[in-house]
Formats: C-alpha cells, structure tokens, sequence
C-alpha cells in the first residue's frame, strides 16, 4: 500500500507522471553519483596497478644490481687470489708439481669451487698442473687455443661456462704474470659453476621468478627453470650492454608478461637475468583489487537505495504540493464562480423586483375594483386569474428573494452557541413539515460537546437547508422517513453534525454537482439551497462532506470549528 | 381607525400611483412624488405620518433623500424599499434614522401593518 502522496497512487487517467517523474530523478540522481564514483575507482585500480608494478620494477632493479655486485665480488675475489700467488711464488716455484700442490691447497681452503689449477708457459705449453685431470692435460699446449692469446693480451680472463672432461660445467679464470726475471706465464684455475648457482640460489627469490645468467650470445650458463636449458640458447633475447642494472618489461615466447633485470658482469661475458612474472607478484593486489571493487558494488547499492529513498520522498512531496496547489486552485476557483454568479444573481433579483411589484400592486388594484365594483362581469373567473398572478408573483419574490440571499456577504455575528439546542429549535420549524409527512426527526448528542463560537442565523440556515433537502428526498421515498442528527467532538478543535436520512440516496453522476448554484433536480427547485449552505460552511471556518449509496440514505456532515476561525485563526 | 396619510416616493410612476389609489380605498390618504426634489417639497409643505421611500431614485440614492427628509422633519418616519435588500443597506438606512427597509414586492397588508406600526412608535 502507497500513502495519499505516493507517485505510485494511479491518478483518474492511470498511471501516475509522477512515477516517471521519480524514474527520471532515480535515473539522473544516479548517473550523477555513479559516474564520478566509477571514474574514481578505476582511476585508483590503475595507479594501484601501476603503484605495485613499479615496486615490483624496484625491487627487481634492487636484486640485479646487489647480485651483480655479489658475481662481481666472487670472481675478482678469485682473480685477486690467482694474483696474490703469483705476487708470492716465483714462477720456478710454480712450475714445482709439489710447490704447486701446496698453493693449490691452501687456495682450495680458502676459496670454494676450485676445481684445479695450472701454469702455462709463454708459448702456451702447460708445465705444471694440479687437478683431477693431470693425466689428460700433462703438457698440454695451448697456444692456439684462442683464451690463450686474449690472456696474453688483455692480463685477465674469465671464460663462458663449458663442460669439461668429468662434464660438469665450470669455467676459467686466467692471468698473465711476470716474475721478477721478466719472464711471463699464465696461471689458469677451473672453478666449479656450481658455486655461481648456489650464490644466485642465496638471493632469495620465490619462484616462478628467478635468476640466471647468460654470455654475450644469449647461452645459459647457469640452469633455468623456465628460460631454456644449460649451455642452451635462453628462449629471451639478450639485452644490449648497459653498465649498470636495467629494468624492462618484456613477454616471453608464450606471451608471458615479465619484468626483467640485467646487468652486465664485469670483466666476464656473463649477463646476470633477474625475471618475475609480475601476477605471480600480485597476491596482494589481487585481494587490493577484489576490495576496491567489492567497495564500487556496495557503495553503487547504498548510493541507488538512497537516490531512490530520497526520490521518492521527493517525488512524494511534489505530489502533495501539487495537489493542495489543485485543490486551492479549485477552492479559489468555485469561489470565483460563486461570487460571480451572486453578482449576477443579485443583479437580476433587482431588476425583476421592481417591475414585479408593479405587476403586484396593478393585480392588486384590479383585485381591489373586483371587490368594489358589485356588478363585475364574470367576477369569479376575473377573481381566480387575478389571483394566480398575484400566486405567481408571490413565486416569483420568492425566488428573487432566495437568489439576494445567495448573493448577500454573509455578515457572521459570531456568539456563543449550543449546537443541540440550536438543532433541535430548527427541527422545531419542521415539526409539523415532518409529521404531516410521516419522517422521524432524532438528535444525538455523544459525547462532551461544548458551546462553539459562529453565527447562530447562519448556522440555522445551514442545519435548515439540509434538513429542507433531507425532507424533499425522504418524500420521493416510499419507505418510512428517518433523519438522524448526530453531534460528536472532533480532533483538533472541530464538532461535527452529522445530519443522516433513509432516504433513495444520491446517484453517482448527481454528487460532484450538489454544491453547485441551481442544481437541482425538483422541478420546483431553485437548486440554491446547498450552494448558499456550502458557501455559509466555508465562511464559518468549516467544511462540509457528503456520502451517499443508493437505496440506503445520505448523509451531510458539517465540521465546525469550536472556536472562532473565521479568516482562518483562531480567536 | 385614525386616518394615516402618506408620502410614496418612487421613481416608477406606475407603481406608487396605482399603490396609491389602492390606500386610498383603504382609507390611507397617499400622495407621490418621483424625485427628491418633489419628495422635499411634498414634506416641507404638508404633513405626513409615514414616507415609503424607494431606495434607487433616478439619479439619487434613497438614503439621500432620507438624510433631506430627517432634517426637515427628524420625527417622520421614513420605511425604505428595495429591490435588492443587503444587510450593508438595512444596516446604513437604519443607522440613519429610517424605521425599517423591506424588500419588493410588498403586500399592500403587510405594507400596511409596518405603516402602522411606524405611526404608533
């Protein structure tokens, strides 16, 4: 159920407007506060995005350049031992086996991965070696071997990772040294790749991110769990030389969007690759993410509950603003009409009055002459028309008289008065109208009903008009006539008299006309009596209502302010 | 029962002449005048026991004339008619001295009885 103002109470021609009404306010409302608030949070889904993405970049440039610096670290750590020996032993010590096997000791000690370690002579001939290949390699030459010649040249060297004879993978560092006779020699040590891998594996990087590295020309030299096999081709691209640790984003052969770091070892062909799958990172925006969005949808609910609460209180309010704007419109309207009809009426009234009182002293002079002059021909017959004008213009004052009163400014001489006794002395008027017509008159006063303030003529003609109306309706009726006049207290200030008959009841089409001047359905009626009773109401500072089923009665009742409101306070 | 006589002023000659001939048949001797100016001289020259004035003269109120009559003769009592009776006018011709305002057409007995009851107040 709507209350009286709700849009969805259906007017006479259907549907409201006014539920298009507050379906356009719904709609506006919130397209005005959604879009705004869409706006927002995807704004803040991509700089979260983009937030996390560059900590992820930041991160992975940090673990690039500190691991880049750990390799570093770890091979010059072994270069400067290579260099410490040579700065300590002579190269006839070193070419001792047994001297060689003392240092190769200390330094298997002191550093991990040592796989073996020989000395080369200037034309590239091995002279001593200790390792588990001494078999193999005894005197081996090396001068066309192209590491050779770039020791030579460049004092240092560190080769790509290469499977040796037990086929393990492990590389070499090499460097030129000169004892304090001039002569020149290469020191060779084999390291173990395996220990680069344990200090990649030392930074800790959950997978699937991870860390590898590779030589200029893209080969593994350590393994990866995702980016090719060891001493394989690395199914990424190899980034172009930068001297410090870059970060870019790239995709993988499946299309895998990963943010990479590289940098280049130096002093080595190694390229340190740090990747990470930047979804994998994203646990935490992912759980960001579902929040932001579970926020947007709560928010759009509460926002859509609230713009169609408050449209319809709105929607509700125009509804009754606009109906109580209708109905003084029609109030000042029936006013209008009132008061021009009684200008009219008043108009009319007087100017017929004058020539009907012409009309009635002349019917009454020759009235007079009948009764003077003794021998009158046809006296009677003269007599009896004479009389029927003077009937007809008794009619016709009669209803002059009733239209002056309509149009009279009702002047309200406002005392105190006792409805009760008011009602009952003026069905004492009726009393013998009532009984000559067989119709039961009753009062009922219920409850405490005390003297109001109004205009006892006024309210005589009211109560007298509508019993006058009761009476003429209860004589078409066949049955045996009631009228009941009920007085109660009312809330706020108001009496009500209720004035209720048996009698045939008002058809539907006749209501909406009772009130209206010369509406009647007598034919000698002058259809006054209940327009001059409405305007009478109105101007006490009343209203009055009318109900009515046919076959079973009508009933008028009239609220009355107890006090005095007339002018609308009360006084 | 005492002679009355009265003054009717009306503008409508047809009216007051043919009134007047019905009181006189009555016993009430009745004299006419249609304008204030006939009205004041009628009053000023002879003696009257009532005036029926109408309240819409040709170009004049009713209420004027009364104010003329009252101060030739403040004790004459004067009995307005109408054919528009308003509480505004009943209220204004009493205030101004007339004995009663009654509304057209008048029956020639109650005419008669307000007469009578003006003499004797």
């Amino acid at each position: 159920m709507h209350d009286a103002a709700s849009p969805w109470r259906k007017t006479e021609d259907g549907q409201s407007r006014y539920v298009r009404l507050w379906r356009w306010v719904v709609v506006i409302m919130t397209l005005v506060s959604f879009t705004p608030l869409i706006i927002l949070t995807f704004l803040n889904y991509f700089q979260y995005k983009n937030a996390i993405r560059e900590e992820i970049k930041e991160r992975v440039n940090h673990i690039t350049g500190m691991t880049k610096h750990s390799i570093e670290f770890f091979l010059a750590e072994r270069a400067a031992a290579l260099v410490l020996i040579t700065n300590e032993r002579s190269y006839d010590e070193l070419k001792d086996q047994g001297e060689l096997q003392v240092v190769f000791a200390h330094l298997k000690n002191a550093l991990g991965g040592m796989v073996d370690l020989s000395v080369i002579d200037p034309d590239g001939k091995q002279v001593s070696y200790v390792g588990p290949y001494a078999r193999e390699l005894a005197g081996k030459d090396y001068s066309e071997q192209e590491w050779f010649n770039k020791v030579i040249v460049q004092g240092h060297y560190v080769s790509d990772v290469y499977m040796g004879y037990r086929n393990l993978p492990h590389f070499v560092i090499a460097l030129s040294a000169s004892d304090k006779d001039g002569r020149s020699y290469v020191l060779r040590a084999t390291i173990d790749s395996s220990t680069l891998d344990e200090l990649l594996r030392s930074v800790n990087v959950a997978p699937p991110s991870e860390l590898f590295i590779i030589n200029h020309e893209g080969i593994l030299q350590t393994p990866s769990n995702r980016h090719g096999e060891l001493l394989g081709k690395a199914n990424i691209p190899t980034p172009p030389y930068v001297d410090h640790a870059v970060v870019s984003q790239i995709k993988d052969p499946q299309g895998l969007e990963l943010i990479q770091g590289h940098a280049y070892i130096d002093n080595s062909p190694f390229i340190l690759m740090v990747l990470k799958d930047p979804s994998a990172a994203g646990k935490n925006w992912f759980a960001l993410a579902r929040n932001l969005w579970l926020i947007l949808i709560f928010s759009m609910v509460l926002i859509l509950l609230i713009v169609m609460w408050i449209s319809y209180y709105l929607v509700s309010r125009i509804r009754l603003a606009d109906e109580q704007r209708t109905q003084a419109l029609h109030k000042i309207e029936y006013t209008n009409k009132m008061a021009s009809i009684g200008r009219l009426a008043a108009g009319v009234a007087h100017e017929i009055n004058n020539p009907l009182a012409i009309i009635n002293e002349k019917a009454g002079m020759m009235m007079d002459m009948i009764g003077i002059i003794e021998n009158f021909p046809e006296k009677e017959k003269v007599s009896k028309l004479m009389e029927a004008i003077q009937n007809s213009v008794g009619r016709c004052s009669r209803i002059t008289r009733r239209l002056l009163r309509f149009a009279k400014h009702i002047d309200l001489q406002i005392e105190s008065i006792d409805l009760e006794q008011l009602a009952r002395e003026v069905i004492s008027f009726l009393e013998h109208e009532a009984k000559f017509r067989k119709i039961a008159i009753e009062v009922i006063a219920k409850g405490e009903i005390k003297p109001i303030e109004s205009d006892r003529g006024q309210l005589q003609q009211v109560f007298l008009n509508i019993l006058n109306n009761s009476l003429n309706a209860l004589s078409e009726s066949n049955r045996e006539g009631k009228i009941k006049v009920s007085i109660y207290p009312e809330d706020m200030g108001f009496v009500s008299i209720k004035f209720m008959d048996n009698g045939p009841g008002i058809p539907d089409e006749h209501m909406k006309q009772i009130f209206d001047p010369f509406f009647t359905t007598r034919s000698e009626g002058t259809g006054l009596g209940l327009s001059i009773t409405y305007g009478i109401v109105q101007k006490l500072g009343g209203r009055i209502e009318v109900q009515s089923e046919l076959g079973v009665g009508t009933s008028f009742t009239i609220f009355l302010p107890s006090g005095n409101m007339i002018g609308g306070d009360i006084k | 029962m005492t002679s009355m006589k009265v003054l009717l002023v009306d503008d409508e000659m047809e009216l007051i002449q043919t009134l007047a001939e019905r009181l006189a048949l009555r016993d009430i001797e009745a004299e006419v005048a249609t304008d204030r100016k006939g009205a004041l001289e009628l009053v000023e020259a002879k003696e009257f026991n009532v005036v029926i004035l109408d309240m819409v003269l040709q170009r004049v109120k009713g209420t004027e004339v009364l104010k003329d009559i009252k101060k030739v003769r403040p004790e004459l009592p004067v009995i307005l008619v109408s054919g528009r009776g308003s509480d505004e006018d009943f209220r204004e011709v009493k205030s101004m001295g007339a004995f009663d305002y009654l509304i057209k057409p008048v029956a020639i007995d109650a005419l008669i009885e307000k007469m009578k009851e003006a003499v004797k107040a």
